[in-house]
């Protein structure tokens, strides 16, 4: 095993051995390392924050005509840094009234359950945190981990606001769980597996090119699920204060804001795992550490996308935001899940009857499924068309509240 | 000791008295935060039973569902922060009477249970198990009758939902 190709198994060989070398047990050693690894993960997520927070505001400024953050260090890079300072050094409040146990813990849920993804995402063939065989199953339990933690936030802060913020964030982010694991399911077809890893190796053709429905929808989804724009209703400003958090100051607020953050980042690592070919690239089999490389050149073109969304889209109304779940997403994604098995299977039914070279089978496969991705598009779009607005209803005469007066008599004579 | 005994007894510990305080709370919603505690020490159970599955099935239904809309229920229903009304109603005697009677039965047949000793069997390899579970539960001869009757039973209880909670068009 060389160190170039492959720093982190190397390192953690090492390591092991020397532990071994002390006379531990492979046990002990096995503990210890897991630790560390998860120690670094989590290290890891949260300085991912302090980059990804600077590149959004950048991006925020640029878009609405500023420059964004510009003082610290070159073109503000460090601007985090002081944010961070300023974030630790605030006085904590706790309203009269909270309930203290639950209040302290919501910001902490809510952190954990966006780190705990983590564990499952694979940075290369052979940097995997845990290879769990349930991976896909795994990334839904910890989703409603993080619903918990809202839901806790909003009840115990005391607060009616927070309160209804928590109610919005139950019907908003439960809810979009149904179509999100819906179409995590195709992938779970299509790679006859539900371990993260697997799902990569699977993808000799990327998962997006075969199901581009699934991948769409799995990210409307878990957009809905960080809670950002435009389905940022359970915080909207506008209505609510600040939603769940309206109560939370100095370091609990900020582990919320970094855990918004980071949940923006995972589902952008997500989408790019399960959709985008994950670490696979040129020469990354032969070279681990070059997979790290193209899955986070995969996952900021991702997370591009999701900022520039948010920066640009309007807020949805609570109905639109709910119709759209549950009257377009959720039909949509189990047609799509339905008519992927059955299409899938016949495929390996009537595929041995054709003489083709095995090379090209994923090729045909990949196009069979594109094919049948369409032909729903199209069908969709002709039933949206029947319920477009051909004319609006004409509710009432307009009737001007301001009328000129009439000019006297002498004026016109 | 092995790390796994200690884990186990420390999980049992912590399980143990999260399920004794989802009773004894006073607080409608802290019972239900105690509840979700028992029951991830439940999941952490079929995790040393090597059954990741199920640990994972546990924590999507029972803590991302269930416990969600146990404490959803109890935030709309009651007066929110100050709930704390009786424990006890006149008839606490008879439930207490009925779980002893149902605990002694269990212990009486645990005692002649010769399971505790044997040791467990092997199992499959490890990346099989959920499609083996997956083909058990779909084939005639294995458990495809209780999996319908289950699907049927859930079908009923969504249409029931949706009926009572949908408008009623006069």
């Amino acid at each position: 095993m060389n160190f170039l190709s492959d720093p982190v198994n190397f390192i953690a060989n090492w390591l092991g051995n020397l532990l071994l070398g002390w006379g531990m047990s492979q046990s002990v050693v096995n503990v210890i390392l897991t630790f560390i690894g998860a120690f670094l993960v989590g290290v890891f997520g949260f300085s991912l924050v302090i980059f990804t927070i600077w590149l959004e505001r950048k991006l925020y400024g640029r878009i609405q005509d500023r420059l964004g953050p510009n003082r610290v260090g070159p073109w503000g890079v460090f601007q985090t840094f002081p944010d961070m300072i300023k974030i630790f050094t605030k006085e904590y409040i706790t309203p009269i009234g909270a309930d203290k146990v639950a209040y302290n813990l919501a910001p902490i849920l809510s952190v954990s359950a966006v780190l705990l993804v983590w564990a499952v995402i694979p940075f290369a063939q052979t940097i995997v945190g845990t290879d769990v065989n349930v991976g896909v199953l795994y990334l839904v339990a910890v989703g409603g981990i993080g619903a918990l933690g809202i839901i806790l936030a909003g009840w115990s802060s005391n607060n009616k606001y927070s309160l209804l913020g928590a109610f919005r964030a139950v019907a908003q982010i439960i809810s979009y769980e149904i179509p999100m694991v819906l179409a995590l399911l195709v992938p779970v077809l299509l790679g006859r597996s539900m371990g993260v890893n697997s799902l990569v190796n699977a993808q000799s053709v990327w998962f997006v090119i075969m199901s581009p429905i699934a991948a769409l929808i799995f990210f409307t989804s878990s957009m809905a699920e960080t809670g950002r724009a435009p389905f940022d209703l359970l915080e909207a400003e506008s209505e609510l204060v600040a939603g769940y958090q309206t109560e939370y100051s100095g370091l609990k607020f900020g582990m919320f804001y970094v855990g918004e953050f980071l949940h923006a980042f995972t589902i952008s690592a997500l989408t790019a795992t399960l959709f985008l070919g994950g670490w696979r690239g040129p020469w990354a089999e032969q070279i681990p550490i070059l997979g790290v490389a193209w899955l986070f050149i995969k996952t900021f073109i991702v997370y591009f996308v999701v900022v520039l969304i948010r920066i640009s889209m309007p807020r949805l109304r609570i109905d639109q935001m709910l119709n759209f779940n549950w009257k377009f997403l959720t039909p949509v994604a189990l047609i799509l899940l339905i008519s992927t098995a059955i299409v899938d299977k016949l495929f390996f039914i009537y595929i041995p009857g054709f003489q083709i070279m095995d090379s090209l089978i994923p090729w045909i496969r990949a196009g069979v499924h594109l094919l049948m991705n369409i032909i729903i598009v199209l069908i969709t779009v002709q039933i949206l068309k029947s319920y477009r607005i051909t004319a609006s209803r004409v509710v009432a005469q307009p009737r001007p509240v301001a009328v000129a007066p009439e000019p006297p008599a002498s004026v016109i004579s | 000791m092995t790390l796994e005994q200690i884990a186990f007894i420390i999980v049992a510990i912590v399980t143990l008295v999260a399920g004794i305080s989802v009773v004894t709370s006073r607080n409608l919603i802290h019972s239900a935060l105690w509840l979700i505690l028992t029951l991830f020490g439940i999941a952490i159970y079929y995790v040393f039973l090597n059954a990741g599955f199920f640990a994972v099935i546990q924590v999507i239904v029972y803590i991302g569902a269930i416990a969600i809309l146990f404490i959803f229920a109890s935030m709309l229903t009651r007066r929110v922060m100050q709930d704390t009304g009786p424990q006890t109603n006149s008839n606490w005697w008879l439930g207490a009477l009925i779980s002893l009677l149902l605990f002694a039965g269990i212990i009486l047949i645990f005692v002649n249970w010769q399971g505790f000793t044997t040791s467990a069997p092997d199992l499959a390899n490890s990346s099989g198990q959920i499609s083996q579970l997956g083909l058990a539960l779909v084939s005639p001869d294995q458990y495809l009758l209780p999996f319908e009757l289950a699907s049927i039973l859930l079908v009923a209880g969504m249409i029931g939902a949706i009926f009572v909670a949908g408008e009623k068009k006069q």
